[in-house]
Parts: C-alpha cells; structure tokens; sequence
C-alpha cells in the first residue's frame, strides 16, 4: 500500500523568506507524526501546504495517491480550480490552533456544516453521527452552545469533532494546545490520544513533548524551513543526534 | 487541601469597615441640564402654539388621500431603492475584493462614479436618458421607447438605488474585512468553494458589522426619497407641495410630512435595534443565550 501523504521537494518562500527549504516526507497509513522544531522553522508551513491553505512554489504532494492542487499532463503541473481544490480537501481534516469554530453557528451547526452543506448529506443521517462525536469528545451537554460560551478546552475538543464529522483519511493539527490555557492542555490531549489509538493517520505539530513521546510512532525536528532530524521518538527526543535538536529540545524543557 | 491551608495562614486583618456606607455620586449637572432643556422646550412648545398654524389643517390632511398615497409611494421607493443598492452593494464589494482583476477594476470604477457625482444630477441622467438613447433595447431581440421605460418611478428607482450601491458596496467591504482569517481558513479546510463560504461563513458574520451602518442608510433613504420630486415622482413631500401650492396652507402641510416621516423612521429604528440583537445573539452575549433554551424547555 502506497504512503498516506508523499511530499518530495517542497519549497515555499514568503517573499524572500525561504518557510520550505527541499522538504520531503512521508507519512503511512495510520502513523501518528509529530513534528517539533521552534517557531518560524517552517512546521505549520508544512502542514498548510499538505492541504493546500499555502501554495507550493516547487516540489510535489501526493495524498493516498492523488496529486494535490495540479493536474499533471506530460511534465506540466496545471493549477486545479476552487472547485477542484475543495474537493481535494475533503480528504484531510484539520484543527487550529486558535481553534476557528463558526462564532455564529451552535456547536452542533458547526460539526454538521460541513457534511450537510460541503458533502450534501441528509440532516437526519448527519445528527446522529454528529451527537456520537460530541459523545466521544466528552460534550453531548454542549450541543446548543455556541463558541464564544465554551473554554479553550472545549472549543478545541469540538473543533477535532467537526474536521472528524467529514470523515477525512487523515488529521492535521497545528499546535492544537497552544493557545489553551495549562490546566486545559491536557483534555485536549487525552482526545487526541483516543484519536490515535482508532488508527487514524495524524500530523501534529506541536510544542507537547511529552504528547509526542508517548503517542508518536515518529518525530520530525524542523529548523529553518529544512527537516533536520527524523526517527522514533525515543530517539529524536531522548538521544537527538543533530546538535540543533539537542539545543531546541534542552530550550523547551528547561 | 492546599486551599483550606493557605486560607487558614491568612493573617486576620485588624480593621473594622462595618460602619462605613457607600454613597452615589451626586449628579447636579445632569438636573441642571434637564431643567434648561425642559424650560426650552417649553418656550418652543408656547410658540407654536400661539403661532399661526391652523392645527386643524394638520390634522385634516393628515390623512387625506393624495399625502397617504405619496407616503405609500416614498415607502414602495425607499424599499426598491434599498434593496437594489444592498443587492448592487454585496455584488460590487465581492467583486472588489476578487482576485479577478477585471471584476476588481470594474467595481472601483462603479464606485467611483457614482460616489463621485452628486445624487441630484445622477437623477437627472436617467430621467433625461431618451435625449441621447431614445430607444432602449437588445438588437434585433426587442425594442421600446425610452420614455416609455424611464417613468419618474423607474428613474428614481435607477438614480437611488445604483447611487446606494456605491456606498453599501464599501461597507459590505468593511464587513467582510472585519470577518476573522481563521474562520476562513476553517471554511477552506472543510471543503467549502469561495460562494459557499461566503453564503454560510462571511456574509453572516458581516452582517453584526454591516447592519448598523445600513439601518442608517435605510433611514436617509426614506428621506433621500424626497430628492425625487424633481424628477415628478409623486412621493409625499412632492404631493404636499401641490397641495400647498393650491391651498396656500405652507407649514401645516410640510409638518404633515414631518410627521409621517418621523413615524416612518421611528418604526425603522427599532427594527434596525431588533436585527443588530438577532445578529449579535451568538458573538459573545451569554446571559441573553443562556435564558432562552431552558425558558423553551420549560414550556
């Protein structure tokens, strides 16, 4: 079976700021990755390019299979439409840091948004789905809540019920716990465990070393827009083999 | 544990406030202000009432048929004219805001223009538009005369609403500027195309941000109506011009209008202060929100 997510090449420049320096990676089917590496070193870059809220200047992604944000012809790479683009999409889900649940929408208008309005699926198949995910994420109470009446915590803890409700191959996280307060990391976490523990395939990009240690099957270290470091986590994290490793990871312990 | 210890290592604290009272701030200013206003208006009222107004007059026109009629149609007008200025405004703030540069330059040329001309002379276009089109029509589809299309309603119509477009066009802009990048972001990644993130995401956050400032406009439309008596449309202040024309009655006939449009805009008022409620009801008003679910389970 071909990789979940193939990146071979990347490069990504913000005007003269190189995010991606010849970043390549792969992901299998059902692997939890971790990626660390301190802030501006290109992880959520990364991320974002998987599913196309960054586009790449060079290189190419494949998810299961297919060709992201291009249609190849020969050796040219032709642009997909908007319309193109979402249906790609689809495929991986994602949770924010700053969490990004619709202000305007309930928490249960938020998780069916997208399977009702996005896939076109009945209401009345959607809901069901939608309780158990809030079962599963600990808030069928919260279900006529609306954002703004939520902690940190529980807006985080929807946000990954809403990207699972479209049932996507796989979840990207961006720093999932770092705009939560201490005491609210850990609930986050625990979903995410959970989460891993299903199979789902996962990239997490976060500052949780201990997450990474014990639910990663692999970490990647990312310094300067180039991936620096790769390997299981009791390696990458206990015995780093690249000095800037050793340096960043002695900086978020100390 | 922790707690009961810290609170039990808490020194006592050895003053006694039992016997100090709290009392409000005195505001003499604001009886002072209320008095002058209150022998103001007074003073006003007495004028009035002593002036030579046939009070009667007003009452008995109040009603008549030609001022209900003219109200009517100030009323049909200011809500044509607003919904094609809110319909035009949506349209040109997108297409402003597209990556499209032809749509983009497009729009700012529309803007420009009719920002950039005084209303009063835009009518005056469209009512005389048979001087240069005199027939109006797609070749060879259909054809008609353009006098018979650019009545003073259809003008007037055309002038406001176009005109209104302008304005609603840039503060639909700032209503969609002020919508977070990440609740964007959060459409994109479930798979939502640009239209569809605008109907479900941005435009219904914008609309907190964009319903004060229109509410407003709604308000000078209602008045901006009367501008259309130029052009002969037959809105309430131009019905009691002729009125007064033939009877002579001045102020009794424009204190007609005064009421009517103070009635019209008062009405207005408090539906712009329910729709602003309706639409700020999820963005940060837990006490409202709380209330309203467990009253439904209740019943």
């Amino acid at each position: 079976m071909p990789a979940m997510v193939v990146a071979v090449g990347l490069h990504k420049y913000f005007g003269n700021f190189h995010a991606l320096d010849e970043v390549s990676l792969e992901i299998q089917h059902g692997e939890v990755l971790c990626i660390i590496g301190p802030s501006g070193s290109g992880k959520s870059t990364l991320l974002r390019c998987i599913n196309q809220l960054e586009r790449i200047d060079s290189g190419a992604v494949w998810i299961d299979d297919e060709l992201v944000g291009f249609r190849q012809e020969g050796d040219k790479l032709y642009e997909l439409n908007d319309a193109e683009i979402a249906r790609q999409r689809l495929s991986s889900g994602m949770v924010f840091q700053r969490f990004n649940l619709f202000a305007h929408m309930t928490v249960l208008e938020n998780i069916i948004e997208g399977p009702v309005i996005v896939q076109k699926r009945a209401k009345s198949a959607v809901i069901p789905e939608a309780l158990a995910l809030l079962e599963r994420v600990g808030l069928k109470d919260k279900q006529h809540a609306y954002p703004s009446e939520l902690s940190g915590g529980q807006q985080q803890r929807i946000a990954i019920a809403r990207a699972l409700a479209m049932k996507p191959k796989l979840m990207l996280f961006d720093e999932p716990t770092s705009a939560l307060d201490p005491e609210l990391v850990s609930e986050v976490l625990a979903v995410m465990r959970d989460l891993a523990n299903s199979g789902m395939t996962m990239i997490v990009v976060t500052h949780e070393l201990g997450f990474a240690r014990e639910v990663a099957h692999r970490v990647v270290f990312m310094d300067q827009g180039r991936i620096i470091e790769t390997g299981p986590p009791q390696q990458v994290l206990n015995n780093p083999q690249e000095k800037r490793t050793r340096d960043f990871i002695a900086a978020v312990l100390a | 544990m922790a707690n009961t210890q810290s609170a039990a290592s808490i020194p006592p604290i050895k003053y006694s406030v039992a016997h100090l009272h709290h009392q409000p701030r005195r505001h003499y200013g604001r009886w002072l202000a209320a008095t002058l206003i209150v022998l103001a208006l007074a003073l006003i009222i007495n004028a009035f009432a002593h002036g030579q107004i046939a009070w009667p007059v007003v009452g008995q026109f109040l009603t008549a048929p030609a001022i209900l009629s003219g109200l009517w149609s100030t009323i049909l007008m200011t809500v044509c004219a607003m919904a094609l200025g809110l319909a035009l405004g949506v349209i040109f703030a997108i297409m402003i805001m597209s990556p499209n540069p032809v749509l983009k330059y497009v729009a700012v040329f529309y803007i420009w223009f009719f920002r950039g001309t005084p209303l009063l002379l835009q009518l005056l276009l469209w009512f005389n538009l048979a001087l240069i089109f005199p027939t109006l029509g797609i070749p060879g589809l259909f054809e008609m005369r353009t006098v018979d299309f650019m009545t003073p309603f259809m003008a007037t119509l055309l002038g406001l609403g176009i005109n209104q477009g302008a304005y609603t066009a840039e503060v639909v802009r700032g209503g969609i500027l002020s919508v977070d990048n990440g609740q964007i972001e959060a459409a994109k990644v479930i798979g939502m195309t640009r239209l569809t993130m605008l109907r479900r995401i941005i435009l219904p956050q914008a609309m907190r941000v964009i319903i004060p400032p229109v509410g407003n406009e709604v308000i000078s439309m209602v008045k901006l109506t009367s501008v259309a008596s130029v052009i002969q449309y037959a809105e309430i202040l131009r019905n009691a011009q002729t009125i007064y024309y033939a009877n002579n009655r001045v102020m009794e006939l424009l204190i007609v209008s005064a009421i009517w449009y103070l009635a019209v805009v008062t009405i207005l008022s408090i539906g712009q202060h329910l729709l602003e409620k309706h639409y700020s009801k999820s963005l940060g008003r837990r006490n409202a929100k709380r209330v309203a679910p467990a009253a439904a389970e209740g019943a």
